[in-house]
């Protein structure tokens, strides 16, 4: 067996972020190997979207390391845009580009950055929307989709380059509840394809069917981690139990 | 569902069945006709009442018939309109090379203000500086230094041709007003668009290119035509160098015949050009916005 089938895609080890005196995240450790979906829980301001802006490397981190399949990435020498062509991000507000149509969207990197021709990540492109189901929007504009559309759309976006590490961050935050069902089945669509994914979310019950892992963070920690049955439904932290019971109430609400 | 439309309505396939309205909706219609025919009414006798008056007071004032005779000269203004549309194609030629380089030299400038490039540094510095010195100088003042302060200088290399020094002024000034519209139009684009280019690898620069400034452009068409509405108005102002424009040639004849209908001229050829270049802003604008929303139908 070669150390690639065992190497985790992303190892992060004790990594800490701040913003001036505040500390964001501290001691944070977890292996993502491939194949898995690793799911990140904690209420707002624990520090979610910061962590993945962190693996992206749209933030720069105060300590610790991440690695990418072995290769040190926070380290300052690396090219970040070369890094970032094998991940693919998606963010809670999509972000998809208001000037350019859906096809458009979803071929600019390909094109521009991985410089194969236009007509090739046309058809690719296609054959993603076709996928998700969302072949007759390939020429209409961001503007003119319904908000799960939109999101989908910019999975896609991601997934055009085919990424090796996926990172979704919170994609269904801004949808209603019709509109979240889309998007997850799409998510659990490419868990079920092998896709590697880190996750932030606040649905539990989309944790619970996608996840490997859990992590719940807790003020800028992972307090408690492991298979989804064990920290969602026996939670042995307090935190996380507090946590989970106030989920739980609002749900009820 | 056939269980469902059977006594209720005919199955159409999702086709809109033919509709025609209800004998309340064509009251309304009526009453609606009525009301605007009587809204087009009242426009018109007010127009004419207004205009009517205003335009009967005018010439029959006691100082109508030497305005006229000053102003608006017809037979006089046509024998040397040939010379003012002469002097008049000097500021078209002069408004089409000063737009061509502003644009270059305005979004270098923004670019370079935007910048964060350590390597760029001591040019933002420079950039900001320029922008806070030209934007802040009377643009006649820019004209008559370069114009004729700089022939002072007896640099051997440096043209004499005032047209030229002229046209350097101009393009001297509109760079700091361009460059601060694209500026403000690039710090628009919601830095989250930039990272979501850059976490899809685009480079700095292509984000820029490909992101950034397609949405930015966009937002500041408008103000960028005013400017050039502005820029081509303004290019009158080198007359001041001795520069046969529309306006110096209309000088010239005026102060020959003591009648001002040269300048009348002038200011008809230069409303003929901005006129319809603002309405066609209007229009591009428009259409621009409809083309985007349109889309999603096609
Ligand atoms: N650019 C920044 N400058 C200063 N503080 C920041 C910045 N970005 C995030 N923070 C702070 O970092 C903390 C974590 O924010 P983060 O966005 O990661 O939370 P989150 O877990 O994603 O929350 P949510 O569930 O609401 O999205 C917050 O206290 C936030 O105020
Ligand atoms: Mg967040």
């Amino acid at each position: 067996m070669s150390t690639t089938d065992v190497m985790p895609v992303l190892k992060i080890e004790n990594l800490r972020k701040s913003f001036g005196n505040d500390v964001v995240l501290q001691d944070i450790s977890i292996d993502v190997p491939v194949h898995t979906a690793t799911v990140f829980i904690g209420s707002s301001g624990s520090g979610k979207s910061t962590l993945l802006r962190c693996i992206n490397l749209l933030d720069a981190i105060d300590d610790g390391v991440i690695k990418l399949d072995g290769q040190d990435i926070s380290d300052p020498r690396v090219n970040s845009d070369e890094v970032r062509r094998k991940l693919g991000m998606v963010f809670q507000s999509f972000n998809l580009f208001p000037h350019m149509s859906v096809i458009e969207n979803i071929t600019l990197a390909p094109i521009h950055v991985q410089k194969i021709g236009k007509e090739e990540a046309t058809q690719s492109a296609q054959l993603l929307l076709e996928r998700f189901g969302l072949l007759d929007k390939a020429n209409t504009y961001p503007d003119r989709l319904s908000g799960g559309q939109q999101q989908r759309v910019a999975i896609i976006r991601s997934l055009a380059l085919k990424p090796r590490l996926l990172l979704l961050d919170e994609v269904t935050s801004a949808l209603d509840p019709v509109l979240v069902n889309e998007v997850l089945s799409t998510v659990r669509d490419l868990k079920h394809e092998g896709m590697t994914m880190v996750i932030a979310t606040h649905e539990m019950g989309f944790a619970k069917q996608v996840a490997d892992e859990v992590c719940f963070l807790y003020q800028g920690r992972i307090v408690e981690f492991g298979p989804p049955e064990r920290v969602l439904e026996n939670p042995l932290d307090p935190r996380t139990q507090d946590f989970l019971k106030r989920v739980h109430e609002a749900g009820r609400l | 569902m056939s269980n469902i439309s059977e006594g209720t309505a005919p199955d159409t396939g999702g086709r809109a069945l033919a509709w025609t309205p209800s004998g309340l909706e064509i009251q309304r219609r009526a009453i609606r006709r009525k009301q605007n025919q009587r809204n087009t009414l009242i426009a018109i006798i007010s127009s004419v009442l207004v205009l009517g008056t205003l335009a009967i007071v005018m010439v029959s004032s006691p100082g109508w018939k030497s305005l006229t005779d000053t102003f608006f000269a017809w037979a006089y203004g046509f024998e040397i309109l040939p010379k003012v549309i002469l002097g008049f194609s000097t500021n078209i030629g002069l408004t089409i090379i000063a737009a061509t380089c502003v644009s270059i030299f305005g979004m270098i400038l923004a670019l370079t203000r935007t910048s964060r490039s350590p390597a760029l540094a001591p040019f933002r510095i420079l950039a900001t500086i320029y922008v806070d010195v030209f934007r802040g100088v009377p643009m006649l003042l820019i004209i008559l230094l370069v114009g004729f302060g700089l022939p002072a200088l007896r640099l051997p290399w440096l043209t004499k041709n005032v047209l030229v020094l002229g046209t350097v002024a101009v393009i001297i000034t509109y760079s700091a007003y361009v460059a601060e519209v694209l500026r403000s139009g690039i710090l628009t684009v919601h830095p989250s668009q930039r990272a979501a280019a850059r976490s899809l690898g685009l480079t700095n620069g292509q984000t820029l290119r490909r992101v950034v400034l397609p949405q930015a452009l966009r937002r500041v068409t408008p103000p960028l035509l005013n400017d050039l509405v502005s820029l081509i108005k303004d290019t009158g102002l080198v007359s001041i160098l001795g520069v046969t424009d529309a306006v110096r040639a209309a000088q010239i004849s005026s102060s020959r015949s003591f009648n001002y209908t040269p300048y009348v001229m002038a200011a008809i050829l230069f409303l003929l050009i901005t006129v319809p270049l603002t309405r066609f802003t209007d229009r591009t604008m428009r259409k621009a916005i409809e083309r985007q929303n349109a889309q999603g139908l096609a």
